[in-house]
């Protein structure tokens, strides 16, 4: 039962697995709700949807899969699916109802009925008790199944039932919008290695039971606590293009340099070249030899880059092609160096994903990050942080 | 068993319905949402309406699973070895028991309130996923499996601080408290102070509303702030033409400080209070 339910709902990228979908089948075996579409809405949502961020596509797949089924039968000649149909009516209608039903015959004669009232049907049909449409007691076609009417779809007609996932109330939550810091905090978490380093404060459990069991006194030893131990270089691109993310940018840096210790953050424009600083007011006098910092940070250092990579294609293809100075060493070979010398990279663009086809200068960045590029967006940042976090091979 | 909600606490339809899935199937219950919109009040209700006792388990950032089944404490153990005490050959003297290990061994079929899970360790969930599956676990100390006789109802909150596993979550059903609307709000503040004027409720929820709509706010209020502020203005005995007046010049509710909880929020008002006085001029 409910396959096709089942199907559009993993197609539409909520993960329901067989699990839920057996849970699904016990809770309605189990008699847990009252037989009404709204309750079996609001009973799969609890079962299949584990994120709020997914509500509102639940709520449109929920009005797709049942919407269907009632254009498909409602107005027009189509092939009607037997299956859903009485699959739904099984489980909504009560017995006294399905008695009702059954008086008019049994299912097949129902939908040997149907059909034929299909044919008969010339126009749209309202109230009622025999013909085919909104509203009325045939049990057949929107807000049929009298006499409490099993909604399918549409409007009007049995007041709340549709209403509650039509009006896709969840909206604002999806999670390809963009986040605040505390959200960008939670996908940053997901970049952690614990350690032990520093001083020894914490009774290390195992090894004192060990010693002592060993000397025949109470041999205490000591650890250090665990803590963070990632390594971050963070290179921010400014000014120009980026102007209207810095509220984003600036979310996204409060919450990293309060989740890391290790964190070291750099920032340019438009391009890495051989020169980069770290405060935009003295960028001039005081710049750091993009070198240097390859030298000092070790490999183990996980490098991100944000920025929206937008500019003309021969800032980062040709020497000289810097807006700003000019570079002796193009942009691809400061970005290459770069990549090889930190394997876990990343670049965060907080132009939208969609945007992106129309840029060639995003198209080669892209195509230089080994497609390691992700939209500044929760879904993006922990696709991200997931990258950053794999093995390199 | 049937839970629709207490004298004391407005469920909505949906809600009712993941509550009676969760307790009829016997599988956790996890519950999101805004703070102060009553998660964990939900788990005092549900054991309230079906008369069960209530375990409670309030997970910080230290808590570690196995801290909900038992602990060994070896170092109780060392102290009484060196100082030759009997008790220390039989090890289950030094067996604690954790919240879990509590709620399945109760006789009484109870209610176990999970409280804020996301406030533990991302691995916390993961440890957990068999226990709660089976609802047993085994003592390596004492060689014995602690099995829950009947499934116990079990409740979990989550702030939406780490996210939670695929494979717990699987095992959950998941319930997202909404904002209560108006209409619902009325409903709960009813359930609260049942013999408040309808005017107040009305002038301060209108009150209550635009605050939470005005734009770049820090922490929005949510219902416990509203409560809070009731139960202020109830026992400060507030006119109620403070509420009522219309100068733009008082954009700061009486006695804000329940509802903004943010000195850059309170800031903001002051600005806006600022700016209106000016226009008016």
């Amino acid at each position: 039962m409910f396959f096709n339910f089942m199907d559009e709902l993993r197609a539409a990228g909520i993960n329901a697995s067989l699990k839920e979908h057996l849970v699904l089948l016990e809770a309605l075996d189990k008699e847990v709700i009252r037989r009404s579409p709204v309750d079996f809405y609001y009973l799969s949502r609890a079962t299949v949807v584990k994120d709020e961020g997914l509500l509102d596509r639940f709520d449109q797949v929920f009005s797709k899969v049942f919407k269907g089924i009632e254009t498909s039968y409602g107005m027009e000649e189509q092939e009607i699916p037997l299956d859903w149909l009485k699959a739904v009516a099984e489980k909504f209608l009560d017995e006294e109802e399905m008695k009702k039903i059954e008086s008019l015959g049994t299912w097949d004669e129902i939908m040997e009925a149907l059909k034929e009232r299909l044919e008969e049907q010339e126009k749209r049909h309202e109230g009622g008790s025999k013909w085919i449409g909104t509203g009325g007691t045939s049990p057949f076609g929107n807000s049929g199944f009298n006499p409490e009417g099993v909604r399918i779809g549409g409007e009007g007609g049995q007041k709340k039932a549709i209403k509650v996932w039509d009006k896709r109330e969840f909206q604002n939550l999806d999670n390809t919008k963009q986040l605040g810091t505390r959200n960008i905090k939670v996908a940053l978490r997901r970049l952690r290695k614990f350690a032990r380093e520093g001083a020894a404060d914490e009774l290390d459990i195992d090894r004192t039971i060990n010693g002592t069991a060993k000397k025949g006194w109470l041999d205490i030893h000591m650890r250090p606590e665990r803590h963070n131990a990632v390594k971050l270089l963070l290179f921010l691109d400014v000014g120009g293009s980026m102007d209207p993310f810095i509220k984003l940018c600036e979310e996204l840096f409060s919450a990293a340099t309060s989740e890391f210790k290790n964190l070291e953050f750099f920032y340019f424009h438009n391009c890495v070249y051989e020169g980069v600083w770290k405060d935009n007011r003295r960028r001039f006098s005081e710049r750091t030899n993009t070198w240097d910092i390859l030298h000092k940070y070790g490999h183990d250092y996980k490098l991100i880059f944000v920025g929206d990579a937008s500019m003309s294609p021969y800032e980062i293809t040709h020497p000289g092609g810097s807006v700003e100075h000019f570079n002796e060493e193009a942009g691809v070979t400061w970005l290459q160096r770069m990549t090889n010398t930190y394997p876990a990279t990343a670049w965060l663009n907080p132009v939208p994903e969609k945007q992106w086809g129309y840029s060639q200068s995003v198209k080669i960045v892209k195509e230089l990050m080994n497609d390691r590029m992700y939209p500044l967006t929760l879904e993006g940042l922990g696709d991200a942080m997931k990258e950053l976090t794999r093995k390199q091979g | 068993m049937r839970f629709d909600g207490t004298k004391d606490y407005v469920a909505t339809d949906d809600l009712k319905v993941a509550v009676n899935a969760a307790v009829t199937l016997r599988r956790p219950l996890l519950v999101k949402g805004e703070p102060g919109t009553g998660k964990t009040v939900l788990a005092h209700e549900i054991a309230k309406a079906t008369g069960a006792p209530l375990i409670e388990w309030n997970v910080k950032s230290t808590t570690k699973a196995h801290q909900g089944l038992y602990e060994y404490d070896a170092v109780a153990r060392l102290r009484d070895g060196q100082l030759g005490d009997e008790r220390v050959h039989d090890i289950s003297n030094y067996i604690r028991r954790g919240k879990l290990w509590e709620a399945f061994t109760s006789p009484d079929l109870p209610v176990l309130l999970i409280d804020e899970i996301d406030k533990a360790d991302i691995e916390f969930p993961n440890d957990l996923l068999q226990e709660l599956d089976r609802m047993e676990f085994h003592v390596y100390e004492t060689k014995e499996t602690v099995k829950a006789a009947d499934r116990p109802i079990v409740v979990i909150t989550s702030n939406n601080e780490k996210e939670l596993p695929d494979a717990f979550l699987r095992r959950c059903f998941f319930h997202y408290i909404k904002f209560p609307d108006r209409e619902t709000m009325q409903e709960i503040i009813n359930v609260h102070f049942p013999d408040i004027q309808g005017v107040l409720v009305k002038k301060a929820m209108d009150i209550f509303y635009d605050v939470r709509d005005v734009p770049g706010l820090k922490k929005k209020p949510s219902t416990s702030e509203l409560l809070d502020w009731l139960k202020l203005l109830l026992s400060e005995d507030m006119p109620l033409e403070v509420l009522q007046s219309q100068d733009p010049s008082k954009a700061i509710p009486p006695l804000h400080g329940a509802l903004l909880k943010n000195e850059q929020d309170v800031m903001l008002f002051e600005r806006l209070a600022f700016m209106a006085k000016r226009e008016a001029r």
